[in-house]
């Protein structure tokens, strides 16, 4: 079969240089081209491969993700697709009318009402005027608006903004369809049924590329996920592998799946017991990062002993993003002593599913003597992620407060 | 299917029209949104197109006409400034939309595909509501005036159609240096200032010497303003000439051509640098 779109060799260069620091009015351009005449320009402009050589095809009805840190060039990569910037070189060919959705809310104008904004948003998306007649109902439904369609968008709760915005784009119907990270808006209960609606236009045989950070979607929508990497193709496979592969190298943002501490500033301590490494695993055993809320994962801790065999006891603290001291969990509530017995030692912390709302946490770990005699504690030794895995299993349902926890309930 | 090629641009290229055609209903939105937007939470909306010529042509009639008695052939003042101020607001006004228009939709340019020609298009087209509404009180300043109306009023169109091309020409050039350098933004108050005292709008052609009338044919806006004046008052002015006319057309369209392709050369650069 003819692929949908077959990528050659795309690269895009930016020249730093060029667009920030060389001339930007006519002055400095005058002053330049001045200094130009009298002693050659150093050829120092920085050049930065956005996307370098990247190759790929994907087949009709196919829904492919893109994965990456910030400045992978997955957006860069479906600029180019979306004919919004040119590749420097190489080439790309689109069978298929393409729609492209690098942004919710574009065009929006704030003064327009909620009613005319559907047309001009939907309009500048590609669709036509009878286009948005017949599905004008069904985009007012899906917002949750009806009451304010006459009221002009500077009005709007952000809320309520994003959700019209979503309404008109997830309405288009184009034979290829160009996503980027649009479904990490609204509130949680929206993102559903954001999603759900992506699933939807992904089952009815359209061509997607998705690009997301959010892992569960991009599992749930995507058959097949690249892996970009500065610039280039890193990983192609099947989404489940590519997102793996993704989280447990510590792809994602800039976390890491372990950390040597060994010569970290300690908060506290007298050094008689040190923590070397600490290390996360998820539920498979897996280096890790980045779990879903259900899944259970562990947190590994090389452990040095001056003397042995000595008895310790080790502590962990989990801090929020904001640096509150979320939950803590100490060894010696076991009421069984450890005991080290060589100058090296493993230790594993099983932490059990749905305890952290989603977000990012921070790992404080620390070791105890007899008699609450410190031998360690290092802050922040490492962080992980906790995200909104809504789709598969439990959703993700809001709660208040940053933990959870299974109690036994009993009706008297 | 449609099949699109996407490819580094080389040499020259095509000028898209066709595309532009294709997206007539974007740029018709596009205009719409404009004049919507242009008089929302304005108290006295509509009358404001009514209002801004008006009262320049008071300022005019006052200071030229009346105070310093500028000759205005066998018109009123009045009525001889306004017939040059109706394609000369539109002209200035649609030239400045256009060369604010790609940096001002700067949101659209990195975000969404359509033929760039679009934006500074639909800053042209949606002063032509302005245009409509300034005519209008110009036949009624007609009738108060009890002047007759003339068979080549029905040649208007041709010299709005000049004038919208003049714009877009000029238009075209502006928004695209607009795009790489802020300076035009600060420049278009100046060059629409001085242009329109180049230009014989408060006064006319034949102030100038006989022998030196023929310079003003190199603005391109002097055929548009005097083409107006023959079709509504039947002055002559430069046409008596004819080639200054003809010249000043020809400037226009070289303008225009050239705009066209330098727009279309920078316009991939356009969501890199704006």
């Amino acid at each position: 079969m003819q692929p949908v779109i077959k990528v050659e060799n795309l690269s895009k260069l930016y020249k730093l240089g060029r667009s920030q620091h060389r001339a930007d009015s006519i002055s400095d351009l005058l002053v330049e081209t001045a200094q130009g005449l009298f002693h050659r320009r150093n050829k120092t402009a920085e050049e930065f491969w956005a996307l370098r050589d990247v190759s790929f095809e994907v087949q009709p009805g196919e829904v492919v993700g893109i994965i990456g840190r910030n400045g992978a060039g997955k957006s860069t990569l479906l600029k180019i697709l979306a004919r919004i910037t040119e590749p420097t070189s190489g080439r790309a060919v689109i069978n298929g009318r393409v729609g492209s959705l690098l942004e919710v809310g574009t065009g929006f104008h704030p003064e327009l009402t909620g009613r005319d904004n559907i047309y001009l948003n939907g309009a500048i998306l590609g669709m036509h005027r009878a286009e948005i007649d017949r599905k004008f109902d069904e985009i007012v439904a899906f917002s949750e608006i009806e009451k304010f369609l006459d009221t002009s968008v500077k009005r709007y709760s952000s809320g309520m903004y994003v959700r019209l915005a979503f309404a008109v784009a997830a309405h288009l119907e184009p034979e290829i369809l160009l996503v980027d990270e649009v479904l990490a808006v609204g509130d949680v209960a929206f993102q559903k049924k954001s999603l759900g609606k992506m699933g939807e236009v992904a089952k009815e045989g359209r061509t997607v590329l998705f690009v997301s950070h959010n892992m569960a979607a991009v599992n749930y929508l995507c058959d097949r996920a690249l892996v970009l990497i500065h610039g280039k193709i890193f990983f192609e496979g099947t989404s489940k592998e590519a997102t793996n592969l993704y989280s447990n190298t510590g792809f994602n943002s800039h976390l890491v799946t372990s950390m040597n501490i060994r010569d970290r500033e300690r908060t506290k301590g007298n050094g008689r017991v040190t923590i070397n490494q600490v290390t996360l695993l998820d539920s498979a055993n897996q280096l890790a990062a980045s779990f879903s809320i259900w899944e259970p994962f562990a947190v590994e801790m090389e452990i040095m002993s001056k003397d042995f065999p000595l008895t310790a006891s080790m502590w962990i603290i989990f801090n929020s993003s904001t640096g509150s001291r979320v939950l803590s969990a100490f060894q010696y509530d076991d009421d069984i002593p450890m005991t080290l017995r060589s100058p090296t030692n493993h230790l594993r912390v099983y932490i059990d599913p749905n305890i952290f709302s989603p977000g990012i946490y921070s790992i404080s770990v620390g070791s105890f003597g007899k008699y609450n005699e410190f031998y360690d504690w290092v802050d922040n030794a490492i962080q992980f992620e906790i995200f909104n895995e809504f789709i598969t299993g439990k959703p993700f349902d809001h709660r208040l407060g940053e933990t959870t926890m299974k109690f036994r309930w009993e009706l008297l | 299917m449609t099949q699109v090629v996407i490819e580094p641009t080389k040499g020259w290229l095509d000028l898209q029209l066709k595309a532009v055609w294709q997206y007539r209903e974007l740029l018709g939105f596009l205009v719409w949104r404009d004049l919507k937007a242009r008089y929302k939470q304005t108290a006295l909306g509509v009358l404001w197109m009514v209002l801004q010529p008006l009262v320049s042509m008071l300022i005019f009639t006052l200071l030229f006409g009346i105070l310093l008695n500028v000759p205005s052939g066998n018109s009123p003042y009045p009525i001889f400034a306004f017939s040059a101020l109706l394609p000369w607001n539109y002209f200035s006004s649609s030239l400045t939309r256009a060369t604010h228009s790609v940096v001002g939709q700067a949101n659209l340019v990195t975000k969404i595909y359509f033929p760039r020609l679009i934006i500074p298009l639909s800053g042209i087209l949606s002063g032509l509501v302005d245009f409509a509404i300034s005519f209008g009180l110009f036949l009624v300043l007609i009738a108060i005036y009890q002047l007759p109306l003339r068979v080549e009023i029905l040649l208007l169109p041709l010299f709005l159609l000049l004038a919208m091309l003049t714009a877009l020409g000029f238009g075209l050039w502006l928004s695209a240096l607009n795009v790489r350098f802020r300076d035009v933004t600060q420049l278009i108050p100046f060059i629409v200032q001085i242009w329109m005292y180049a230009t014989p709008v408060i006064y006319g052609s034949q102030l100038l010497p006989a022998q030196y009338r023929w310079i003003l044919g190199f603005n391109p806006l002097t055929g548009v303003v005097e083409g107006f004046r023959w079709a509504l008052l039947g002055q002559r002015g430069l046409l008596e000439i004819g080639w200054p006319f003809w010249l000043s057309v020809g400037v226009t369209l070289i303008v225009l051509v050239s705009g066209l392709v330098f727009f279309r050369r920078t316009e991939r650069t356009f969501a890199d640098i704006i």
